[in-house]
């Protein structure tokens, strides 16, 4: 690992004057780190956000969930809150990597780092949330911006995610089986006005699968998404899954999530 | 007093390996420590035009960069092929030059270029970016199957091949194919594996100036054959200079049997900087250059009559072997596998023909099984095909042509000393409950999934291995084993055993034998491994050979210190030697009822005089202390046996496949220890079942392994099993007093082919291994197209 200069504070505004062209966040660690140590990032400043009490918690309303930016997966995972409102959102913590993992991964590390292939940014499309930000709030449609891209400037620092609240929901994933994050997961959540179907692992970015997601707002139920075809354009291939395969996949989870709603 | 032998000891060993007391090389820290980093070819095929190390001398805490030309300079010899094999022209293998530190060419993504040693490992890793090599990239053979077809890697070794081996009379097998009612074709893969020990590969090396030794700690199968390789071939160090320890191993499965480039040059470079040297392996590294296993592509047929008699066999088969011809690597798809490829079965003629090619992968050599898991899987995939076009049971098939008279000359090499193949198929077909097969078929359609059953009976070679035999055939060394068996004066005992431990059990098991042959409480028994300071010379742990090898040496050992205790025992009671019999601890006249306990006994030998009240005299001309030596030479290998059924449930909507049933009934003969013979079979199960299922070594057309992590890398995990059925049989071997055969390998060698017979029977079609989700989706899709037409 290079050397790098440790920052830790406990104000907001601090850690956002503290980013420099060269710096990260640093909350679980739980990518940041490992890629550290495997040379593949190396930072002149790293801020430590752990000691920032305002942004950890959970907050729950008839209408929405929101979650700190440092709150852990365990947190989320175990929240009973959560799972009376939302249980698929507690249920896709639970599924996060290992208990090493929920127990230092934090919900903002996860979606500012956009892994293609994540779990929480499927939860975020589908539960159309809302990122609020050191500076402004951002919708998850306008958030995930590519592979590992996101809306975040330099120094923008994610305080909460906030989760609308849906009628049903359901994520299932089918993990890779080597690395167990998702080749595909689909979260589906009906809305009172409309169906989204929030993608991730099958392409370059989390999506919402607007055939899907429209096939199942005329009719919530498995067998409206039979004759949806999806393109295996756009998706990723890999060792593990071809194009083809992951668009079929994708179909195959989407209708287990809609019977399991 | 009770046997040890045959009961469910707990391992001594796992206190400590649990509890993270163990002692691993990278525990290992010395005074003046310096740490090294290797400079590893990221290409798969270049050569080398320049190597510039001046910016990475100079960096911060550098103690010293050392490249190919360095060693080439200090004539350190390069690392070896251990077993020479000769062509079906008779022509001898070809091998290339392995410097442990390239200076002409690399030729896999991994291959040592040159070594930074610094004050600080993150010293070191950083300068070794400051590396400069200029390369001269050229086009990489990467395939199996193509490597003949490719440029030369090497000047003078035409079509990539090492060599072109054939055991077997190609005469007989065409005229009994010639006489056959029906022929069964397989082209099989048996894809390659990286071995994935918990502990990466490590050495630290300690020369001392003043003695001129150099201790090399080191994660070894094998510590003798690490020593007189590293002192007689790369000549770093005359043996009585070199000690090699290896201190608590996490795991080999072959792939530590034999030191790399990274001990010979930790060694040769600590000598030369008079400090000592340490190199760990971080997991990329261990997946780039730790030898990998398998890798074969067979064309095999099967001549039958139409009843199900065998009447012939060939397999051709192409071997990869990687970039440099390693220790075992040229023996183990050879002797290893070829004569194992008939199966367990009367086979009245048959071949093996083996080319092994050199690609530019990393080195392939022994894996768990090593050469005998592929040739089980070519047969017993070959037979459950050949079930299926004769419209015959499975397991009828087998049985047809299992042999029943024992010693059974199998057709290619061996002579089976003993098994009873039926008794252990009714036992598996039984435990497995076979009749309620189409039953739980039924329901797992109810379920919309589709279930399959496939079948394997084994045999296999192991107990490594007669000197004689081995050495007619190319080995380069003997494969006897060693013990001493050592009395403590207050009459507690040390084992050294030349074999070593590394997940074995071995401190418990050889513990439980010399239990029993000495009558000495197993707590009062210290079993000694690893270190070649201590005990002697011994040819470690691998091909299930240590109890059986080792474990005989033990009790050889325990028999001469009976005879010498009976001596003492008769002169200290004051009879004949001829009266005293041995028994449960005490030397016994029977006629008398007069004893003594082999503790007095021991502690006599050690105290021949008289001192105040004690008298100990030793018999006229006999030695002081109580200590023998053993030196085991089997007559023959041992030949565990077995029969292991799997059932598969296949979710056709994803293609996942999980194993939802697995019976292992195994003849390992006699079991000393049930607890550590079930833990082996589990893990064998593991790793069979991961090459069946989950694990895959992808190289790219390029020659970048696309699998360096467990991101891409599919290990199994312990929710992609079932609870196993195991049992037992047992004909005890022949050939050592134990009566033991081994069991180290067996799972690994009978799970892929019942896995995948199993598959295959679910699906109705041939699929390669590793049989992923996305495989089997697409040959459900297919089906369900075919059934939509025959519909």
């Amino acid at each position: 690992m290079k050397t790098f200069n440790y920052h830790s504070t406990n104000d907001v505004k601090e850690a956002t004057k503290l980013a420099s062209s060269n710096s990260a966040f640093l909350a679980g660690g739980m990518t940041t780190i490992p890629s550290m140590k495997l040379g593949l990032a190396s930072y002149k400043d790293i801020i430590d956000i752990k000691r920032i009490k305002k942004l950890s918690g959970i907050k729950v309303s008839g209408k929405s969930v929101i979650i700190g930016a440092t709150t852990k997966h365990v947190e989320v995972a175990n929240s009973k809150e959560i799972k009376k409102a939302i249980p698929s959102l507690a249920a896709l913590a639970e599924g996060i990597g290992d208990p090493q993992v929920r127990n230092r991964g934090t919900i903002g590390g996860s979606i500012a780092n956009n892994d293609p292939a994540a779990d929480y940014p499927s939860a975020c499309i589908a539960l159309n949330a809302t990122i609020h930000t050191s500076s402004r709030k951002i919708t998850a449609d306008k958030f995930f911006a590519g592979m590992f891209e996101t809306a975040l400037k330099k120094g923008e620092l994610i305080q909460s995610v906030e989760f609308q609240v849906p009628e049903k929901s359901c994520y299932q994933k089918y993990p890779n089986p080597a690395s167990r994050y998702a080749i595909v997961g689909v979260y589906v959540a009906k809305h009172k006005n409309g169906v989204n179907v929030g993608v991730t692992g099958a392409k370059s970015c989390v999506y919402n699968e607007k055939n899907i997601a429209s096939a199942l707002s005329k009719s919530f139920s498995s067998s409206a998404i039979d004759n949806v075809k999806i393109p295996s354009s756009g998706m990723n291939s890999d060792i593990h899954a071809s194009a083809e395969y992951r668009a079929n996949m994708v179909k195959i989870f989407a209708k287990k999530a809609v019977d399991a709603c | 007093m009770a046997s040890l032998v045959g009961s469910r000891v707990e391992r001594k060993e796992d206190k400590k390996l649990l509890t993270g007391r163990g002692k691993y090389t990278a525990d290992v820290t010395f005074a003046h420590q310096t740490y090294a980093y290797f400079v590893r070819s990221p290409h798969a095929r270049a050569q080398i035009k320049n190597v510039d190390i001046s910016k990475a001398s100079k960096a911060s805490g550098v103690v010293a960069v050392l490249t190919g030309k360095d060693i080439a300079n200090d004539k350190i010899g390069g690392l070896i092929a251990g077993w020479r094999i000769k062509s079906e022209d008779g022509s001898d293998m070809k091998v290339p030059a392995h410097p442990p530190l390239a200076s002409e060419s690399v030729n896999y993504v991994g291959d040592h270029v040159a070594v930074v040693i610094a004050e600080s490992l993150d010293e070191a890793r950083n300068a070794a970016e400051l590396v400069k090599v200029d390369y001269k990239v050229l086009k990489a053979v990467v395939k199996t199957d193509e490597a003949m077809k490719s440029d030369s890697i090497y000047k003078d070794i035409p079509k990539n091949l090492c060599f072109d081996w054939l055991l077997g009379d190609r005469a007989k097998v065409k005229e009994a194919f010639d006489s056959a009612d029906k022929i069964i074709k397989v082209d099989l893969i048996n894809n390659r594996l990286v071995p994935n020990a918990m502990e990466p590969r490590a050495a630290n090396a300690d020369y001392n100036p003043s003695t001129e030794e150099i201790t090399l700690y080191t994660t070894s199968q094998n510590p003798h054959l690490a020593r007189i390789i590293i002192s007689a071939f790369n000549a770093v160090a005359p043996e009585n200079k070199l000690r090699v320890i290896a201190p608590d191993v996490g795991g080999g499965f072959g792939s530590k049997i034999y030191p790399y480039a990274e001990e010979v040059v930790c060694s040769w470079a600590s000598k030369k900087i008079e400090r000592p040297v340490k190199w760990v392996a971080d997991r990329t590294e261990s997946f780039l250059s730790d030898c990998h296993g398998r890798d074969h592509v067979t064309h095999a047929e099967l001549a039958v009559k139409n009843d199900g008699t065998f009447l012939g066999f060939k397999n051709e088969t192409i071997a990869n072997i990687g970039a440099y011809a390693s220790v075992f690597a040229t023996v183990t798809p050879t002797y290893l596998f070829g004569p194992c490829a008939t199966g367990v079965y009367k086979m009245p003629a048959a071949y093996s023909n083996v080319k092994a090619v050199f690609t530019n992968t990393a080195p392939v050599d022994a894996y768990r099984g090593a050469g005998r898991p592929e040739a089980t899987y070519t047969i017993e995939v070959l037979v459950e095909k050949a079930a299926r076009e004769l419209g015959m049971d499975p397991a009828e098939i087998r049985m047809k042509n299992f042999p029943t008279e024992f010693p059974f000359q199998q057709t290619l090499v061996h002579s089976v000393d003993s098994g009873d193949y039926n008794a252990g198929l009714k036992k598996a077909m039984e435990v497995a409950d076979y009749k309620g097969f189409e039953k739980r078929k039924k329901d797992s359609e109810a379920n919309g999934k589709i279930r399959g059953i496939g079948f394997c009976t084994y045999f296999e070679a192991c107990g490594i291995a007669p000197s004689a035999v081995v050495m007619s055939l190319g080995c380069g060394i003997g494969l006897w084993e060693s013990a001493e068996v050592r009395f403590n004066p207050t009459g507690n005992v040390t084992v050294f055993t030349g074999s070593h431990s590394h997940g074995q059990g071995h401190d418990t098991t050889f513990a439980q034998i010399a239990a029993d042959q000495l009558g000495v409480p197993l707590e009062n028994i210290e079993i000694s491994h690893g270190d070649t300071d201590k005990g002697p010379f011994g040819y470690g742990t691998y091909g299930s050979r240590s109890l059986t090898v080792g474990g005989t040496a033990i009790v050889k050992a325990c028999d001469k210190i009976i005879a010498k205790g009976k001596k003492v025992a008769a002169k200290m009671l004051e009879v004949n030697e001829s009266d005293v019999e041995f028994k449960d601890g005490e030397f016994i006249v029977a006629k008398s009822n007069q004893k003594k306990t082999i503790g007095e006994v021991a502690f006599a030998c050690y105290l021949p005089g008289t001192y105040g009240e004690v008298k100990s005299p030793l018999p006229e001309g006999e030695e002081p202390g109580l200590k023998e030596t053993s030196f085991f030479d089997p007559g023959n290998f041992s030949f565990p046996a077995g029969s292991h059924i799997c059932e598969v449930e296949i979710d056709p909507d994803t293609g996942t496949t999980e194993v939802a049933k697995y019976t292992a009934i195994d003849d390992f003969g006699t079991i000393i220890n049930p607890l550590i013979v079930e833990g082996q079979v589990h893990g064998g199960l593991a790793q069979g079942i991961g090459q069946a299922l989950y694990e895959n070594c992808h190289y790219d057309d390029s020659g970048q392994l696309v699998t360096a992590s467990y991101m891409d890398y599919t290990m199994p995990r312990a929710d992609n099993f079932p609870e196993f059925n195991l049992g037992f049989t047992c004909t005890p071997a022949t050939s050592n007093p134990l009566g033991t055969k081994g069991c180290g390998e067996a799972g690994a060698i009978a799970s892929p082919p019942a896995v995948m017979n199993a598959v295959m029977n679910a699906i109705g079609t041939d699929i390669s291994m590793p049989a992923t989700a996305e495989k089997v989706w697409n040959a459900c899709q297919k089906m369900k197209k075919s059934n939509s037409k025959a519909a």
